[in-house]
């Protein structure tokens, strides 16, 4: 038995979401027999961790300050184990343009896109590119904050003039956006669960949504809003293929423990690359736990698994 | 530790998706928003929140609770731990009289039934009234915890604009027509005319007697929620709806929530009696009676002291807040934005050019931490992304006045940064563009947002 702190909540605007990852996380880790400490991550966080001194911290949060490295670092000061992918990793998966500059280089299909700060705008007339960009995106297209993780602040763009008040919106997120060709298509997601025998794919995920016209922040999260289908009904090669592509992307990053790939697959049967997420959602509509049991992974034997891999990390790492 | 005290297992997926399959079709609507889930960092201490509709509940004088609980222990004991009638107590029902006396009403007790919160009038009547597709005519925007209640009971929500005399009556005599022309009547009619939440608006009194008589005309009922009207800060009181019907048509809803605590949950209602006696039954199956203790709590508080200096008090408390909420807009917020001036109650209503959402103005306004109600919440219909609601009852006058310029300065950085995407404005550092623009005393015109023109669909982030 292990004292695991369960770091969840914090200030991200995916609060809520990760307050029920880590209540989940929590119930999982007392039947597993250890001894559990939930934190609500804030400005007391050091003082708790030194005060708790546990064994190890299960990392449920998501969004900024819990996905991007920020929690994983200080962990790493403190000497405290921890769940899930380290420091670079992180940082490199919650910037999704840097992400897909690392899939482009590699050869890991990812939409077109192009990305812009906002002192690119304010500073450098960049505004006067728009007009070439929507000449080699074709519309609708996508406009995105580079960090948020969840589909907050993402927007579509119809026409060219949607673009201006899209690029507003998602500027509320983050410093940095994405301008994104829309693959229209099937939604798929991939969860990578590392093992003794290396990092193995888990089943195919397909999220079909109910009513609207987009996958959105709210169906993401709701019981019955959107309809998962797992394992996804694909022929076999592009079954196999995602998994392929989500093992690649999780490599190439660098991530450990767990994943979580989003995919889209267009009408030609072509996929692309559309994020991965370093902290997937571990609530009761979450993809990586749906993939895990259609795996034959329970809950609790997949929190089990992921805390023994930070305790093995924390034991390979050099003194 | 032993097996029985483990947590119990939780549903695996699959369960889920069986749950799923049981839920009522009406659960659709009745969606937990990512809105909420901002909503939940608005109430961290270190956020100025502008969004909730707290009455401040600070200046009750403790020794008057105090002196309230000590007399129900010593005389009503028992019946305070008791059930209690479902149509409320006969002295609970005095005190509403009372209340209703005050804004010039007069209400049989026969006619009242008392209820857990106002909110629960709003849940009664639309149970009472409305099957699935019926129509209500609602104002818009219209309170925002109006609306998930409409959509439980899978209501067809009309909402007709508002200006600074509140609902515009020519638009629903039309909006009437229009029904009829398609053999569809609304079952009633939901208005906030005094000090409207979210507006801010108060309906003129040529208005008020104008929708009482379509009312009557076209045999139509009436909700008029009034949580408000007792907290005016400027101009001479107008007569609830109710007094200028009768109680024919209106149904009357009050509640004790703002003029002296919202955690009694006290609210009631006057109706017509057969319509009465249905809400009557809705309530008793929904929670049997209101909580007897709360109902005499209301009777020793307005025997020990005097509910209408408590209210005065209050209204010079949130005067004041109100006035320096305008005067921190006057200053702080850029000249593309308006805003509605309030008389009464706790609301201002604001807004921005249409390619700001505030949805998304909200997280970015959370990462300063201040927080406001964003105007989508208001509407059933897809508008209001560009409005926001803005509460001033709910903090002191510094707080307000740091509040609004933070979100001030958020707006500033998006009109700016919208400017040189389009080539409106020359590229320059927020800075510059951040300098208050003299505008002055007092708020712009009023300016509500339109039915048309708005693609943006639905959910909106």
């Amino acid at each position: 038995m292990s004292r695991i702190a369960v770091l969840k909540g914090g200030r991200s605007l995916e609060r809520q979401v990760s307050l029920r990852s880590g209540a989940r996380v929590e119930d999982a880790l007392e039947r597993l027999g250890h001894e559990v400490v939930g934190i609500d991550v804030g400005v007391d966080l050091i003082r708790r961790l030194r005060e708790q001194r546990p064994d190890a911290a299960f990392v449920a949060l998501h969004g900024r300050g819990g996905e991007d490295g920020t929690v994983q670092e200080l962990l790493e000061i403190l000497d405290v184990p921890y769940t899930g992918s380290g420091v670079p990793a992180c940082g490199r998966a919650t910037d999704k343009v840097l992400t897909k500059h690392l899939l482009l280089e590699t050869g890991i299909p990812t939409p077109e896109f192009f990305a812009f700060t906002q002192t690119a705008f304010r500073e450098l007339g960049a505004a006067e590119t728009l007009p070439a960009i929507a000449d080699r995106l074709d519309f609708p297209i996508v406009v995105k904050p580079s960090s948020q993780g969840s589909a907050l602040g993402i927007k579509f763009a119809r026409t060219p003039g949607d673009v201006p008040a899209a690029l507003v919106a998602a500027f509320s997120y983050d410093g940095r956006v994405l301008l994104e060709r829309h693959v229209e298509g099937r939604d798929l997601a991939v969860s990578v669960l590392d093992g003794a025998a290396g990092p193995e794919a888990l089943p195919v995920v397909e999220a079909v949504p109910r009513e609207e016209d987009f996958y959105d922040f709210e169906a993401r999260y709701e019981i019955g809003r959107t309809a998962f289908v797992c394992p996804a009904d694909l022929p076999s090669e592009v079954t196999e293929r995602a998994q392929e592509l989500a093992l690649s992307c999780h490599r190439l990053l660098g991530c450990y423990g767990f994943s979580r790939v989003d995919l889209m697959l267009d009408q030609s049967g072509e996929l692309y690359v559309l994020e991965v997420n370093p902290i997937p959602g571990l609530t009761d509509t979450s993809l990586l736990p749906q993939a895990a049991e259609a795996a034959g992974i329970g809950f609790d034997q997949l929190v089990g698994r992921v805390l023994e891999l930070a305790f093995e990390r924390a034991a390979s790492a050099p003194a | 530790m032993s097996p029985s005290q483990k947590p119990p297992s939780r549903s695996t997926s699959r369960d889920l998706e069986r749950y799923a399959g049981l839920f009522a079709s009406r659960t659709r609507v009745m969606t937990s928003s990512a809105m909420r889930d901002l909503m939940a960092i608005t109430a961290r201490p270190e956020v100025i929140s502008l969004a909730g509709g707290l009455p401040d509940t600070s200046t009750f004088p403790p020794e008057t609770f105090a002196a309230v609980t000590a007399r129900i222990a010593e005389e009503s004991c028992a019946k305070a731990l008791q059930y209690g009638p479902t149509d409320g107590l006969e002295e609970t029902k005095e005190c509403i009289a009372e209340v209703m006396g005050a804004e010039g009403m007069r209400a049989d007790r026969g006619d009242m039934v008392v209820t857990t919160g106002g909110q629960q009038v709003i849940d009664l009547v639309t149970k009472t009234l409305i099957d699935p597709g019926d129509v209500i005519i609602a104002e818009g925007p219209t309170y925002p915890g109006a609306v998930p209640v409409f959509n439980a009971y899978q209501a067809d929500v009309v909402q007709v604009d508002m200006d600074s005399d509140g609902m515009r009556v020519d638009l629903l005599e039309e909006t009437l027509d229009s029904l009829d022309r398609e053999g569809r009547k609304p079952k009633f009619i939901y208005t906030v005319p005094s000090f409207q939440n979210p507006a801010g608006v108060t309906m003129s009194l040529p208005r008020r007697r104008r929708l009482v008589e379509v009312a009557n005309q076209r045999e139509l009922l009436v909700l008029e929620d009034n949580p408000y009207g007792l907290l005016r800060y400027e101009g001479d009181p107008l007569p609830p709806l109710y007094s200028l019907d009768g109680g024919v048509f209106v149904m009357y809803l009050g509640t004790f929530s703002k003029i002296l605590s919202p955690g009694i949950r006290l609210g009631w209602v006057v109706a017509p009696p057969p319509v009465l006696e249905k809400i009557n039954l809705g309530k008793q199956e929904a929670d049997l009676c209101t909580s007897t203790l709360s109902q005499l709590m209301v009777q020793a508080y307005f025997e020990h002291a005097d509910w209408r200096e408590y209210v005065a008090s209050l209204t010079e408390i949130y005067r004041a807040r109100r006035d320096s909420m305008l005067d921190a807009l006057a200053d702080h917020f850029p000249r593309e934005a308006e805003w509605t001036r309030p008389g009464g109650g706790l609301f201002i209503w604001a807004t921005l050019p249409s390619y700001i959402d505030t949805n998304d103005l909200l997280a970015r306004a959370l990462r300063d931490n201040v927080a406001f109600v964003p105007g989508a919440a208001a509407f059933l219909d897809g508008r209001g992304h560009s409005s926001m609601r803005l509460n001033f009852s709910g903090c002191g006058e510094e707080r307000l006045r740091e509040g609004i310029r933070r979100i001030g300065e958020v707006i500033k950085e998006q009109v700016a940064l919208y400017g040189t995407l389009t080539g409106e404005l020359p590229a320059v550092s927020a800075e510059e563009v951040s300098e208050p623009e003299g505008e002055g005393e007092g708020g712009r015109l009023v300016e509500l947002p339109r039915r048309a023109a708005h693609t943006r669909r639905a959910g909106g982030s």
